[in-house]
C-alpha cells in the first residue's frame, strides 16, 4: 500500500504546481522500498512540523535580498507560512535562500555557512545569478550556478523573482519535504555525499591537529 | 563630457599632484583609473576637482615596465587614494610607492595575475578555490631609497595582541557581503579594515568584450537602489560622445524616475537603519510606502528592482497614460506619511542619543575622503552632481540641495529623510508637464564612440555615480571604469569608527548607506 | 474568593489515608513537577503565539496565519522541528560546559516560575523569605549565558555574554530595591502575605501611590533589561552580534534559550502583577457592593492571568517600539538614573509607610 501519498499545500490544488512529475517519482521510489504505518505516520507529524517552521538564514550577496527583505516586509509578509523567524545564525536556520551571484571568493564562505547549518538543511537557489551565473557567465571571477558546491533543493529564477516566486519555490519546497523519511535514509542523495564529503574533512583536520 | 587629458611623467606625478593640490586648491579626487594601454604601458588617470572653483582636471600617468610597474603613491595627498591605489594594484599590479598597504583588495591574496590588464590569460590559473580566504596580517610598503633603488619593508596591519572581530561576509548588518575586520578594546572599536570583493563580478572587464547596448544591462546590478540613474549616467555618456540628442519627453521622464528611485533608495535606507538600531517595527513603514512605488515601477516598466528602463537614446517603454495621477496619488501619500517615521523612530530619545554626536566626519575629511552624496553633504560639502554638473532637466528645475553641518549619524540620517521631500518636489514640478514626443530617438544600430575619453556623472541615491569610457573607435569599449558611489562611504568607515562604541559601528555603516555590489563591482 | 488550600488538603489527606505520608509526599511532589511543567511549555507557547501576532499588528502585517485556524499551530510546528533538529556538537568548545549551559538558563526561569502565586492557596514554594528567594534564583540564569558565551569558543557570542553579564547584574539592583519598596509596604516577604494584603487593604500600586508607581515603572524598565528584550536586548542584538550568546546553539538546545526568553517575560510580566496589582486579588471598589461581589465571582487565577498578561503586553509594545541602547547608555540608565530613584524611593516609602500614610 503506498502510504506516502501526495503532498498538500493550503489554498493551492496539487495540479496546479509545475513538475509534479520528479516529485511523483520520488514518492513512487519511497514507497517502492515499502513503508511501515507507524513510522510513515510519525514521518507525517514530523514532515508536517518542519515544513511548516522554515526558518530562513539572513544570506543575501546582491538584489535578490532586497526582494526577501520585500517578502518579510508587510505587503507579502512571509510570518503568515511560518517563514517569519530569519535566524542570523546558521546553527538555528533551516533553510538557506542563496540570493545573488556567488563569487569564487565568496564560495568557500558559503560553503563553510551550510556546512555550520544543523540537520535537517535545505538551499533554495534564488534569482539567475545564483543558477547559473546569470549575466555574468563571462566573468573571471563568478561561481556559475551555486550548484557547484552546494545541493540545491529548488531553483527559483528571475533578475530578481519577485516576492511571489519565492513564496512558489518556498512551497515546493515544502511538498518536497513532506514526502521526507526522518526515520530511515534522508531523500537527497546527493546530500549524503556532502555529508561524506565533510565527515572526511573533519578526519583530515582531526589528523592534522593530532600531529601538530 | 569629453575628457582633455594631460601627462606627466611618474617621475614628475608627485611633485605635480602635491602643487596642484596646494595651489590649485584640486581637493577632491573623484577617480582613479588604471589603464593598461598595451604598448605605450601600464598607467593610472586622475580626475581631480577643486570644491572652491569647480575647476576639473584629467591627468595620466603611463609606466612601460610590464613586469614591475612602479608609480608614485598619491594616498598622502588624499586619503581616498588609499583603497584606490589597492584596487589599481590589484587589477592591474601596478605598485605604488610610498602606499603603506599593497595588498589586494577585491581577489583572494593567493589570486595569481592581474586580470584587467589586457594580456592576462590567467583564467586558468585561477580556478574556484574552496580552501579558507588566506588573509595575512602584515603588508608590504615599496618605497624608493635614497639612491633610486627601489626597496620594500613589511608593515603590521593587525598586531597579535589585537582583538580582530570579522564583521562580515556574512553579517546581517553589511546589507551585503562586506567583510570589516574590526579591531576591539572591549565595546570600543580601535580600528577598521575592510576586506572587499565578495561580490565583484567583474563587470568592468565584462564590459570591454561587450557592445554599447549590451553594456546597459549590467549597470543596474551595480547599485540596484539606484538603478535608474546609473543606467541614465551610461546613456548620456554614450549619447554625448556619439552626439545624439534625446526628446523633452524622454528628458522628463528620465527625471522623474531618478527621483523617484531616489525616494525609493532612501524608503530602503531608513528600513535599514531602524533595524541596525533595533526599532524593528519602523523597518515596516518605509517598506510599505516603497511597495507602492514599486506598483507604479512594476505597471511601467515590468520591473520591481532591476529596472532595465533606459536605452542609448530614449526609454524602453511609454509612461502608462495614468502615471501622472498614481504618482501625484503617491506624493500626498508619503507626504500623508512622513510623520509617521520621525514619531516612530527619530522622535524617540533612544534613537536620538544613539545618533546624535555618533560618527563624526569633518568637512575636510569628507572631501579628502570623496564621501559624495547625502553623506558627504552631511558634512556641509556642497557636491550635489545636480547643482555642480547639471544634467537632464535639473538645471531648470527649482530644489534645495540639503545641507548639513555636523557630519554625525543624525545629519547623514536627516538629510536623506529631507531628500526624499525634496525628491517629491523636483517631481511635483514636473508631473503636470510631460510634453508630448518621442520616447526613442532614431539612431545606428550598431553604436561606435569616436576614439576618446568620456566621463559622465550623476547623482545617484548615494552620491556620485561615474561613468569612464575610453574608446578605440569599435563597437565596444577599451576601458570602461564605473566610479563608485558606496566605495568611498564604506572606506571612510575606519575614520567614521575609531574610538566609538561597537554598536555604533553598526549604526554608522547603516547611515553610510553603502550597497556592496557598487563597491565591488 | 475560592481557596484553593482546601483542594490540596483534602487531597493530602485522601493519600495520607492509603499511604504512608513519605509516599504522598512523593506523589503531590511529582505531580506538582508535572504540572510546572506542563502549565510552562503551554504558557511558552501562547507567549511565542501572541508575540507573533501583536508584532504583526504593530508592524501592519498579519502574522501565522497558515498553520492551524488563524495560525494557531505555527508554534507547535517549530517545536517539533527544534525537537528533531540536529544539536551541532563543536570540537572547539568546552563541551560540557556548552551543553550545560542551556539547562542554567532553564533552572532559573524554572525556579523564579515555581515562587508565582497563582491562585489563593495555589503557590508552589511559598515561604517566609519568598521575594529574596526570587531574587536569588532570578541570578542563576547570569550563569547560564555567562557560560554559553564562554564555552562557545567564539568572539560574537563571548561579546553577547559579557555584555548580557554587566546588563543583568547591573539591573538585579533595580529589580530588588523595587521588591523592597514593596516589602517595606507590605512588610512581608512572602510571596503570599504580600498578595493576601493587596486583597485585604488594596493593590499596592493604589495603597502605596507615589512610591508604588515609581516603583512600578522602575520595575518594568528593570524587568525588561532582565529578560534580555527590546530595547534592552544587547546580548543578542540581531544587526550586530547575529544572535549573541547562543550563536552557536542549534536545536533543542536554542530552543531552551527560546523558551527561557518567553517565560521569563511571562514571569516579570507575573511578579509586577502580584507585587504591585494585586495578584489573584479582584478588583475592588470600595461602596458598590454589587459590583465587588461580581469581581469576586471571577476566578482568583483568571485575575492573575489577566493581570500578568497585561504586563506582558505592555512589555511587548515597548519591545516592538523602541530602538536599542547602546552598552554605554544602558549602564548610564541602570547606574545614574534608575538606582539612584531607586534609593529615594525606598526612603520615599519608608516614610510613607511611617507616618501612615498609604491609602486604605
Amino acid at each position: 500500500m503506498a502510504l506516502i501519498g501526495k503532498p498538500k499545500i493550503k489554498s493551492i490544488p496539487y495540479e496546479e504546481f509545475k513538475d509534479n512529475e520528479s516529485l511523483e517519482k520520488m514518492i513512487d521510489e519511497l514507497n517502492a522500498h515499502g513503508t511501515n504505518v507507524i513510522v510513515t505516520t510519525a514521518d507525517k507529524l514530523i514532515n508536517w512540523g518542519r515544513s511548516n517552521s522554515l526558518w530562513p538564514m539572513n544570506f543575501g550577496t546582491s538584489c535578490c535580498a532586497i526582494e526577501l527583505m520585500a517578502m518579510g516586509a508587510a505587503r507579502f509578509d512571509m510570518a503568515r507560512f511560518g517563514f517569519e523567524v530569519t535566524r542570523t545564525s546558521p546553527r538555528q536556520a533551516d533553510l538557506i535562500l542563496v540570493c545573488g551571484t556567488i563569487t569564487y571568493k565568496m564560495a568557500p564562505v558559503l560553503k563553510r555557512l551550510y556546512d555550520q547549518m544543523a540537520d535537517p538543511k535545505y538551499v533554495i537557489a534564488i534569482g539567475g545569478c545564483t543558477i547559473s551565473g546569470g549575466p555574468f557567465t563571462k566573468s573571471y571571477h563568478v561561481l556559475m550556478g551555486v550548484d557547484k558546491i552546494l545541493p540545491v533543493d529548488v531553483y527559483v529564477p528571475g533578475c530578481p523573482p519577485r516576492p511571489e516566486a519565492f513564496y512558489y519555490g518556498m512551497m515546493q519546497l515544502q511538498r518536497k519535504m513532506k514526502i521526507e523519511n526522518f526515520f530511515g535514509t534522508v531523500n537527497h542523495k546527493d546530500k549524503d555525499l556532502h555529508k561524506t564529503e565533510a565527515k572526511a574533512l573533519e578526519k583530515k583536520i582531526i589528523n592534522q591537529e593530532e600531529q601538530a | 563630457m569629453t575628457l582633455d587629458i594631460q601627462t606627466i611623467e611618474p617621475s614628475a606625478l608627485h611633485a605635480e599632484m602635491l602643487r596642484l593640490r596646494q595651489e590649485k586648491k584640486m581637493d577632491f579626487l573623484v577617480n582613479l583609473i588604471g589603464m593598461d594601454w598595451g604598448e605605450e604601458g601600464l598607467g593610472v588617470i586622475y580626475m581631480l576637482e577643486s570644491t572652491e572653483t569647480g575647476e576639473t582636471l584629467t591627468i595620466k600617468t603611463a609606466t612601460t615596465d610590464r613586469q614591475t610597474p612602479y608609480i608614485d603613491s598619491v594616498s598622502d595627498i588624499w586619503q581616498i587614494a588609499n583603497i584606490y591605489e589597492r584596487e589599481v594594484y590589484d587589477f592591474y599590479g601596478i605598485r605604488f610607492l610610498n602606499h603603506p598597504d599593497m595588498r589586494r583588495i577585491f581577489l583572494r591574496e593567493d589570486w595569481v595575475g592581474y586580470p584587467l590588464r589586457k594580456d592576462d590569460k590567467t583564467a586558468e590559473e585561477n580556478p574556484l578555490r574552496m580552501t579558507d580566504e588566506p588573509l595575512s596580517d602584515t603588508t608590504t610598503e615599496y618605497y624608493r631609497d635614497a639612491d633610486g633603488t627601489i626597496k620594500e619593508k613589511k608593515n603590521v596591519v593587525w598586531g597579535p595582541d589585537e582583538y580582530v572581530v570579522n564583521v562580515g561576509p556574512q553579517h546581517p548588518s553589511t546589507h551585503g557581503v562586506l567583510h570589516m575586520r574590526a579591531s576591539l578594546d572591549g565595546e570600543t572599536v580601535k580600528k577598521i579594515g575592510l576586506v572587499l570583493g565578495y561580490i565583484h563580478r567583474g563587470i568592468e572587464k565584462i564590459s570591454e568584450s561587450l557592445t554599447y547596448p549590451q553594456m546597459l544591462a549590467l549597470t543596474d546590478r551595480l547599485d540596484y537602489f539606484s538603478a535608474m540613474q546609473n543606467r541614465h549616467a551610461l546613456c548620456m555618456c554614450i549619447e554625448k560622445a556619439i552626439g545624439l540628442e534625446v526628446s523633452p519627453r524622454v528628458q522628463y521622464i528620465r527625471t522623474i524616475m531618478d527621483e523617484l528611485q531616489r525616494i525609493a533608495s532612501h524608503c530602503i535606507y531608513y528600513a535599514c537603519m531602524t533595524m541596525d538600531t533595533g526599532a524593528l517595527t519602523a523597518f515596516f513603514y518605509t517598506f510599505r510606502e516603497r511597495e507602492e512605488l514599486c506598483k507604479i515601477f512594476e505597471d511601467n516598466f515590468g520591473g520591481r528592482l532591476i529596472m532595465n528602463y533606459n536605452t542609448i537614446g530614449g526609454v524602453m517603454y511609454d509612461i502608462q497614460p495614468d502615471f501622472a495621477k498614481r504618482v501625484k496619488e503617491f506624493s500626498k501619500h508619503l507626504r500623508a506619511r512622513f510623520h509617521e517615521y520621525q514619531d516612530i523612530y527619530t522622535g524617540n530619545v533612544i534613537a536620538e542619543q544613539r545618533m546624535k554626536g555618533v560618527g563624526c566626519i569633518s568637512n575636510a575629511d569628507a572631501i579628502s575622503l570623496g564621501i559624495t552624496g547625502p553623506a558627504g553633504r552631511a558634512s556641509g560639502w556642497h557636491n550635489d552632481v545636480r547643482k555642480r554638473h547639471p544634467y537632464a532637466l535639473y538645471d531648470q528645475l527649482k530644489f534645495r540641495e540639503i545641507v548639513r553641518e555636523e557630519g554625525d549619524t543624525n545629519a547623514r540620517h536627516w538629510n536623506r529623510m529631507d531628500e526624499m521631500l525634496e525628491s517629491l518636489n523636483i517631481v511635483d514640478q514636473l508631473i503636470d508637464n510631460i510634453p508630448a514626443g518621442d520616447i526613442q530617438t532614431k539612431r545606428k544600430p550598431i553604436v561606435k564612440l569616436p576614439e576618446g575619453d568620456y566621463y559622465q556623472a550623476v547623482e545617484s541615491s548615494r552620491g556620485e555615480f561615474g561613468v569612464f569610457i575610453e574608446s578605440k573607435g569599435d563597437k565596444s569599449p577599451y576601458r570602461v571604469h564605473y566610479r563608485s558611489s558606496s566605495l568611498p562611504l564604506a572606506n571612510a568607515m575606519d575614520t567614521a569608527t575609531r574610538g566609538q562604541k561597537f554598536a555604533d559601528l553598526i549604526a554608522i555603516g547603516a547611515s553610510m548607506d553603502f550597497v556592496i555590489p557598487d563597491i565591488d563591482r | 474568593m475560592f481557596d484553593f488550600t482546601t483542594v490540596s488538603t483534602w487531597f493530602h489527606s485522601l493519600l495520607t489515608g492509603v499511604m504512608p505520608e513519605w509516599l504522598a509526599i512523593g506523589i503531590e511532589c511529582l505531580i506538582v513537577l508535572l504540572f510546572i511543567i506542563i502549565l510552562y511549555a503551554t504558557l511558552a507557547i501562547i507567549l511565542i503565539y501572541a508575540e507573533r501576532k501583536i508584532c504583526a499588528f504593530f508592524q501592519c502585517r498579519i502574522g501565522p496565519n497558515r498553520v492551524g485556524k488563524w495560525g494557531v499551530l505555527q508554534v507547535f510546528a517549530d517545536v517539533l522541528k527544534m525537537l528533531t533538529k540536529e544539536i551541532i556538537k563543536m570540537r572547539q568548545s568546552d563541551r560540557l560546559l556548552h551543553d550545560m549551559a542551556p539547562y542554567f538558563v532553564l533552572v532559573a526561569s524554572f525556579l523564579t516560575f515555581s515562587c508565582i502565586p497563582w491562585n489563593k492557596g495555589l503557590e508552589i514554594l511559598d515561604f517566609n523569605v519568598g521575594a529574596f528567594f526570587f531574587i536569588s534564583v532570578s541570578g542563576i540564569g547570569v550563569i547560564g549565558i555567562l557560560l554559553a558565551g564562554w564555552a562557545s569558543h567564539s568572539k560574537y557570542p563571548m561579546i553577547g555574554a559579557m555584555r548580557s553579564g554587566a546588563q543583568l547584574i547591573s539591573y538585579e539592583l533595580s529589580i530588588g530595591m523595587t521588591m523592597l519598596v514593596v516589602i517595606l509596604l507590605n512588610g512581608s516577604m512572602q510571596l503570599s502575605e504580600i498578595v493576601q494584603q493587596q486583597a485585604d487593604y488594596g493593590w499596592n500600586i493604589v495603597r502605596g501611590h507615589v512610591p508604588a508607581v515609581l516603583a512600578f515603572l522602575i520595575y518594568l524598565v528593570a524587568g525588561n533589561a532582565e529578560c534580555n528584550r527590546g530595547p534592552f536586548d544587547l546580548p543578542e542584538a540581531e544587526s550586530e552580534l547575529t544572535a549573541g550568546y547562543h550563536t552557536e546553539y542549534s536545536g533543542m538546545h536554542f530552543g531552551f534559550f527560546y523558551l527561557a526568553e518567553y517565560l521569563n517575560l511571562f514571569i516579570c510580566g507575573a511578579m509586577a502583577a502580584t507585587i504591585f496589582l494585586g495578584g489573584w486579588a479582584p478588583f475592588y471598589i470600595q461602596g458598590a457592593d454589587g459590583f465587588n461581589s461580581v469581581m469576586a465571582a471571577i476566578p482568583g487565577f483568571v485575575w492573575f492571568f489577566a493581570k500578568a498578561f497585561f504586563v506582558v503586553f505592555l512589555l511587548m509594545w515597548i519591545r516592538w517600539t523602541f530602538p536599542r541602547l547602546r552598552i554605554d547608555q544602558l549602564l548610564t540608565l541602570e547606574w545614574k538614573y534608575l538606582m539612584p530613584l531607586s534609593m529615594i524611593n525606598i526612603v520615599l516609602m519608608a516614610l510613607v509607610v511611617c507616618f501612615g500614610l498609604t491609602i486604605n
